[in-house]
């Protein structure tokens, strides 16, 4: 066994120390390219779909209980499925891909923007009524800047799960780190797998701490 | 849809949503026996929690998928690959939330058991656990459903529950098994989701009507 874990490390240093694995199809920046683009376009829809709906929810506070059956069943729709049956439907592509991380992006980023909005202070909302601000001055001056941590959480939540289920595009042809997942499970090449997993993990963190600088960008000076 | 074929495969699919349940069960009550020791450990002393969580947090970025490969080495094929996998996502889940849970007992409510002649143990069972209770169950629905999911993609190691109905449909372009497998699980985690909400509803009483 531990012999089997020296070879297994071997074989990773091994795959990132050969120059082939740098350098064009089929190399480890190809394949992180992918990756991130299937990630970026999923996380960016799912928001344009999730933020609205959570956001809006909030603030006019009805449809709470819409919010958390939302997140709820999204939340059981297995990822691995949508997959493949968007697959038997459209074709070989991108579309399946991209279909089954929209719905997974969209739950935690419905229910953490409706909290955060129902977080809002109601002392503050009144507050802001009392100054005669409009309710999109209310939405865009008092509730988002305060609602921003909550609602950056959810982000960070849905394209971190975004990243690790992208690996699964491999499996219906298409490219992404999942290619050193899958195609190491092909061949039983662990190295391969583990140069998978640990590049996934590296831009998983790397994302985060995007994102957690976004997040410090535009959060106002005065909540943080 | 093609109902011939599901009257056909009515066996398999059976067997196939059993092992779903069976893989689901034990993975969070096996989360739970390690996640709740650890907890308990972790509000007693806070000085372990930050490194949990950061431990958890790394682990979450892990593609599900190759944590399983890459357990089989060690388990092969079996049930005990993706058992392992599982257990250690739900664990994630169920650590965080047991110790907000603990964390949220207000300390007056504590010193008052305790004033009361409480022993820690009894303090910790008929007070502060009840009190928990919420918390703790939302982890354990969190981590119920995830892994509902989840199982599925252990259908590429040879387990995976109604994971293989989406093998099936895929090596035979079909999408009957497909669209079963892909209904019965959602069906799965919507059930468990009502009956541990039920549950939680039937083990605290005194927060009915309290909104």
């Amino acid at each position: 066994m531990n012999s089997d874990f020296m070879t297994l490390i071997a074989g990773v240093i091994d795959w990132f120390s050969q120059p082939m694995n740098w350098q064009g199809p089929g190399s480890i920046p190809e394949h992180v390219l992918e990756h991130v683009t299937y990630v970026v376009i999923s996380t960016l829809i799912g928001a344009a779909i999730a933020l609205p709906i959570g956001i809006g929810l909030g603030h006019s506070g009805r449809g709470g209980l819409m919010a958390i059956n939302i997140s709820n069943i999204g939340r059981a729709i297995p990822a691995f499925g949508v997959i493949i049956l968007v697959f038997l439907l459209a074709g070989f592509g991108v579309i399946p891909v991209i279909v089954a991380l929209v719905a997974l992006a969209i739950p935690p980023m419905v229910t953490n923007s409706f909290v955060g909005m129902r977080e809002v202070d109601p002392a503050v909302r009144q507050a802001a009524v009392a100054l005669g601000m409009t309710g999109w001055q209310r939405l865009w001056q008092v509730e988002l800047p305060i609602a921003m941590p909550l609602i950056m959480a959810g982000v960070r939540t849905s394209a971190v799960q975004v990243m690790s289920t992208a690996t699964l595009a491999a499996y219906v042809g298409l490219g992404g780190l999942g290619r050193y997942l899958i195609d190491g499970l092909a061949v039983r090449d662990l190295s391969q797998v583990l140069v998978g997993a640990i590049l996934v993990a590296v831009l998983a963190i790397v994302t985060e701490l995007l994102l957690a600088g976004v997040q410090r960008l535009i959060t106002a000076k005065g909540l943080q | 849809m093609n109902w011939g074929w599901v009257a056909s495969n009515s066996h398999q699919i059976m067997a196939a949503l059993l092992q779903h349940i069976q893989l689901v069960g034990l993975a969070l009550l096996f989360g739970f026996l390690i996640a709740f020791p650890l907890a308990l450990l972790a509000v007693r002393w806070p000085r372990l929690y930050g490194p949990s969580l950061a431990v958890t947090g790394v682990m979450f970025t892990i593609p599900s998928l190759a944590l399983f490969i890459l357990l089989m080495p060690f388990t092969g094929l079996s049930m005990a690959t993706s058992l392992i996998g599982l257990t250690l996502y739900t664990l994630l889940i169920l650590f965080r939330n047991i110790v907000q849970g603990l964390r949220g007992v207000s300390p007056s409510v504590r010193e008052a058991a305790r004033a009361l002649g409480y022993t820690p143990a009894r303090r910790l069972f008929a007070v502060e656990l009840p009190i928990a209770l919420p918390v703790i169950v939302a982890g354990i629905r969190i981590a119920a459903v995830t892994i509902i999911g989840m199982v599925t993609v252990t259908a590429l190691i040879g387990q995976g529950g109604l994971g293989q109905l989406f093998i099936t449909g895929f090596t035979l372009s079909f999408a009957t098994p497909l669209v079963i497998g892909f209904v019965l699980s959602v069906v799965l985690a919507v059930a468990v989701d009502l009956a541990l909400v039920g549950i939680l509803y039937w083990l605290t009483p005194w927060q009915r009507g309290v909104r």
